[in-house]
C-alpha cells in the first residue's frame, strides 16, 4: 500500500474518533450544567477543563473574551481557526477520504460525506440552537456508523488495519484527556472529595467516555475514585478503555508487520508493546499515589512516540525527495 | 390536458426528438410518451434525487468566492440524448478510422515523416505545433499505441451529418460523468431502462485497463498499472480517483513515485515497488522538471529517462498533443487518405487555415460570420464567436491573426443539434455536441454513446463545463 494512503487512513480515523470525543464532551458538561445553578462566572470552572485539555488554548483567548457555555460550545464545535473542532476534524477526516476514495469503499465515504454536509448545513446550526443533545447525538451516531460501515464494508487488509490504529490510538488518548478533566475541575468551596458533587462529577467522566452504565453493572452501582480510574484505564474488555485501546493498537501493529505479537520488529511496536506491559500491570492504587495527573501524561506522551514511530516506519518515504 | 411539450419549439436546427414540430422521431416515441405521463412535481423530485445522489457520491466541483469553497454538483439533465443502433454503427466505424490514422500519423511523425517528405501535410505546420516533441524523434512506443484515449468531440449540423469538432488527443476527461450520468438515470428511471433496450457503458474502466496492460514495456504480461493525478486541488481529481477505483488500481501523485536507475517505483508502506504503466492525467509540460517545465511540482523527476529507456510506459504517450493542434486537425481526412487509402466516414468541420494566404483573406473579411479558434488551446477558452462577439473582440482576433497566422483556424458557425432539455421548469430545445471515448489497445474499443454535453444558456454554443455546459445521459439502443 503507498505510504501517503497508509498516512491518510490512519489520519483519517484519528479525526473522526476526536470528533466524536468532542462531541460527547461537550455534551454532556452541558447536560451536568443543567443539574446546577448557574454561578456568576457563567461557570466558567466548568467550561475551562475542556479548553485545559485542547492543545490550543491561545487561538481560543484570541478569538473569544470568555470562557463560558456558548464561547466553549462553539469554538469545539465550528470553529474552522480551532483545527480540532468537531467540524474541522470532520473536515480534516473528508480531505483524507477523499484522497484515498479508491482504497475505502464508498459506502465509507459517502457516510462521511453526508455527515460533513449536514455539519455545514443551515439545519446543523437550526439543530445545535434548539436540540444541541440530539445535534450531538448525531455526530456521535455518525462516527459509529462509520466505524461500522468500515468493518462491514472495507477488506480487513493494511487499510483497514491502519484505520484501526489510528482509531484506537486516538481513543487510548482521548480516555486519558477526559479523565485528566477531573483533574482541572475544581470542586466548589465547602465540598469534599467523595462528595455528592464530587461523584456527579466522575459520574460525567463515565458519560463522556460512554462509559456510566458499563461501570455500574461491574461496580454494583458503586462511584468511587479508585472504581472510575480503573474501569477507564485498566479494564481488560470495556472498548474505550486506555488499556483495551492500546492492546488493540498493538495487536493491530503487529498485524501490519505480520511480525510475532510476543515479539517486536519495529520501533512502533516496541513502544506499543512496552506501553501496553506497563498498563497490564499496573495498579491503581499505585496510579492515584502517584499523581493521576502525571500519570495519564505518560500515556499521553508515550501514545505521540508511538504514532512518530509508525510514520517513520512506513512513511518515511513520503519525506524523501527524490534525486532526479 | 395541456401537455408540458405543448410549447417546444424546433426552430431552425436539427432536433434530436423532433423531425418536425409535433412529429417524434420513432426513437423517441417512448421516451416522450413517458415525459408526457409524468405528473407535476414528479420531473423536479427526479432532478433532486439525482443532484443529492451527485452531492453526497462528492461528484462536485468547488467554486471559491473569499475564503470560503462551494461544492457544486456539474448540471444534469434528466432527459436522455438516444443514438439509434444504425446511426451508432456510422459513427464508431468513423471512430475507428480516424484513430486509426491518428495512430499511424503519430508514428509517422515521429520515425521517417513520410507524409510531410510527400507533402501531404506542410512539414512546417507539425514543426511549428506548440506539442509537437522533437525531442522524441526516432523513439517508439510500446505496440505503437500513441492514443490510448481519446475523446472525439462530435457535433451534428442542420442536416443532423454527425461531424467532427475536434480531437482531445492528450487527457480527455469527462468519462466519469458519463458512467455516473447512467447511475443517476438507472437511479431515477429504473423502468424506463427496461422498455428501451440501451447498450451498457460499465466495462469502460474495464477496457481501460486491459489497453493499459498491452501496452504494458517489453510485454510484461503482469505490469503494475496506476493512475497518476496532479491530486485533490485538481478539478478532475474526482474522476481521476473514480478510474483508478473502478479499476482496482492505485492512484497515485507525482510525490508518491520515485525514480531510481531509470526505473520508477512507488513509495508504499513495503518500501519501494515498480511501475510499469502509468495512466498519467498530467500534461507533457508538467510531467518532469527535469526535462519540460522547470517549475513543475507535479510531476516525477527522471519519469522521462526511464520512459525513453522503455522501462515505464505512459499513456497517453508524449507528444500526442500535435494532434490536439486545430491546424493538424485541418489535415486529418487527408491523414486517412494517406495511410488507409478511404474515404474519412466522418467529416470535418469546414475548416479556414489563417496561414495560408487565401484562407486568411477570407477570414479577415468574414470575422463576424466566422468562429475562430487558437489553434492550441481548449475548454472552450480562446475562441471568438463572430455574430456574438462585440466589436472590439473582433479587432483583438484579427489582430493576433495578423500578428501570429498559424496560432488560428476558422470555421463556419455551426449550429449544433438541439435536444429537448429541462430549463427552469420548462421543457426547451439546447444545442449539445458529443464527446465519445475511444480506447485504443490491441483493439480499437468504444463504449456505446460518449458524454453529450448540454450548452445550458438559451442560445448558447459552448458546452465546456468550464463555461457553463451541462450533461445528460447518452443512450445507444441496441438493435431490436
Amino acid at each position: 500500500m503507498l505510504s501517503r494512503v497508509a498516512d491518510s487512513c490512519f489520519w483519517l480515523s484519528r479525526y473522526i474518533e476526536r470528533a466524536e470525543t468532542n462531541a460527547r464532551l461537550l455534551d454532556v458538561n452541558r447536560q451536568l450544567l443543567l443539574d446546577f445553578e448557574q454561578d456568576s462566572d457563567g461557570n466558567r470552572n466548568y467550561w475551562l477543563p475542556i479548553l485545559a485539555t485542547l492543545q490550543d488554548q491561545e487561538t481560543f483567548n484570541s478569538l473569544y473574551d470568555k470562557v463560558d457555555a456558548d464561547s466553549v460550545l462553539e469554538y469545539v464545535t465550528f470553529e474552522k481557526k480551532n483545527t480540532n473542532s468537531i467540524l474541522s476534524c470532520i473536515s480534516a477526516a473528508r480531505e483524507n477520504a477523499r484522497t484515498i476514495r479508491e482504497q475505502i469503499s464508498s459506502e465509507m465515504w459517502e457516510q462521511l460525506n453526508k455527515l460533513y454536509l449536514y455539519l455545514k448545513s443551515p439545519a446543523a446550526r437550526a439543530d445545535y440552537q434548539q436540540t444541541p443533545s440530539d445535534f450531538y447525538y448525531r455526530i456521535m451516531e455518525g462516527s459509529h456508523l462509520f466505524a461500522g460501515i468500515t468493518d462491514a464494508t472495507m477488506t480487513h487488509g493494511e487499510g483497514w488495519m491502519f484505520l484501526q490504529a489510528g482509531k484506537y490510538l486516538e481513543r487510548a488518548d482521548s480516555t486519558s484527556r477526559v479523565l485528566d478533566i477531573k483533574y482541572h475541575l475544581l470542586l466548589p468551596r465547602g465540598e469534599i472529595v467523595g462528595g455528592t458533587v464530587d461523584i456527579t462529577q466522575w459520574i460525567a467522566v463515565l458519560r463522556s467516555c460512554s462509559a456510566r452504565e458499563a461501570y455500574l453493572k461491574i461496580y454494583e452501582g458503586q462511584v468511587t475514585v479508585p472504581g472510575v480510574v480503573e474501569f477507564l484505564i485498566l479494564h481488560p474488555s470495556f472498548p474505550r478503555s486506555i488499556r483495551f485501546s492500546v492492546d488493540h493498537l498493538d495487536r493491530m501493529l503487529h498485524r501490519i508487520s505480520g511480525g510475532s505479537p510476543l515479539s517486536f520488529t519495529n520501533e512502533a511496536e516496541r513502544m506499543s508493546g512496552l506501553l501496553r506491559s506497563t498498563i497490564d500491570y499496573a495498579k491503581v492504587e499505585t496510579i492515584i499515589e502517584n499523581g493521576l495527573h502525571q500519570y495519564l501524561d505518560g500515556i499521553q506522551l508515550g501514545l505521540s512516540d508511538i504514532a512518530g514511530a509508525l510514520a517513520k516506519t512506513y512513511c518515511e518515504w513520503l519525506e524523501e525527495t527524490p534525486a532526479a | 390536458m395541456e401537455d408540458r411539450f405543448d410549447h417546444y419549439e424546433v426552430g431552425d436546427f436539427f432536433d434530436e426528438m423532433f423531425e418536425s414540430p409535433g412529429k417524434v422521431r420513432p426513437h423517441y416515441q417512448m421516451l416522450l410518451q413517458r415525459l408526457q405521463e409524468m405528473e407535476e412535481g414528479e420531473f423536479d423530485r427526479k432532478r433532486q434525487l439525482a443532484e443529492t445522489s451527485y452531492l453526497s457520491q462528492g461528484i462536485t466541483f468547488t467554486v471559491y468566492s473569499g475564503d470560503e469553497g462551494t461544492e457544486r454538483i456539474f448540471p444534469f439533465d434528466l432527459i436522455p440524448r438516444i443514438i439509434p443502433a444504425a446511426e451508432w454503427e456510422h459513427v464508431e466505424r468513423g471512430l475507428v478510422q480516424r484513430l486509426t490514422a491518428l495512430n499511424l500519423f503519430l508514428h509517422d511523425v515521429y520515425h521517417e515523416q513520410r507524409i510531410l517528405k510527400e507533402k501531404v501535410i506542410p512539414a512546417e505546420i507539425v514543426e511549428t505545433s506548440a506539442h509537437f516533441r522533437r525531442e522524441f524523434m526516432g523513439f517508439s512506443v510500446p505496440k505503437d499505441v500513441y492514443i490510448h484515449v481519446c475523446g472525439t468531440d462530435l457535433i451534428r449540423g442542420r442536416d443532423g451529418t454527425y461531424l467532427v469538432l475536434e480531437d482531445n488527443a492528450r487527457c480527455p476527461s469527462g468519462v466519469s460523468y458519463l458512467l455516473e450520468n447512467r447511475q443517476a438515470m438507472k437511479r431515477v428511471f429504473p423502468k424506463l431502462f427496461n422498455r428501451h433496450n440501451v447498450r451498457p457503458v460499465d466495462r469502460y474502466p474495464q477496457e481501460l485497463l486491459n489497453s493499459l496492460r498491452y501496452v504494458a514495456p517489453r510485454g510484461n504480461p503482469d505490469p503494475t498499472v496506476v493512475v497518476l493525478s496532479p491530486g485533490i486541488y485538481n478539478s478532475a481529481y474526482f474522476e481521476h480517483s473514480f478510474l483508478a477505483r473502478s479499476m482496482g488500481i492505485e492512484i497515485v501523485t507525482g510525490n508518491d513515485l520515485v525514480v531510481k536507475d531509470s526505473f520508477v517505483y512507488m513509495k508504499t508502506t513495503r518500501g519501494l515497488k515498480r511501475v510499469d504503466v502509468i495512466y498519467r492525467r498530467i500534461d507533457d509540460d508538467f510531467i518532469d522538471p527535469t526535462v519540460f517545465r522547470k517549475d513543475s511540482v507535479l510531476g516525477v523527476p527522471g519519469i522521462v529517462d526511464a520512459y525513453r529507456k522503455g522501462n515505464v510506459n505512459l499513456a497517453n504517450a508524449i507528444g500526442t498533443g500535435v494532434c490536439d493542434d486545430k491546424v493538424t486537425y485541418y489535415y486529418v481526412p487527408q491523414m486517412i487518405k494517406f495511410y488507409l487509402g478511404e474515404d474519412p466516414i466522418l467529416p470535418n468541420v469546414e475548416t479556414y487555415l489563417t496561414a495560408v494566404e487565401s484562407d486568411r483573406k477570407f477570414v479577415l473579411e468574414n470575422l463576424g460570420n466566422l468562429v475562430v479558434k487558437a489553434a492550441n488551446e481548449s475548454g472552450g477558452y480562446g475562441m471568438l464567436i463572430g455574430p456574438h462577439a462585440k466589436k472590439g473582440e473582433i479587432e483583438k482576433f484579427r489582430a493576433a491573426i495578423l500578428d501570429n497566422p498559424r496560432g488560428y483556424i476558422a470555421q463556419p458557425v455551426i449550429s449544433l443539434s438541439r435536444s429537448p432539455s429541462m430549463c427552469d421548469g420548462l421543457i426547451e430545445g439546447r444545442h449539445i455536441d458529443l464527446r465519445p471515448y475511444v480506447i485504443c489497445g490491441e483493439k480499437i474499443s468504444i463504449v456505446p454513446g460518449g458524454l453529450t454535453r448540454v450548452a445550458m444558456r438559451k442560445g448558447s454554443l459552448v458546452v465546456n463545463s468550464s463555461q457553463g455546459g451541462g450533461s445528460k445521459d447518452t443512450w445507444v439502443l441496441d438493435e431490436e
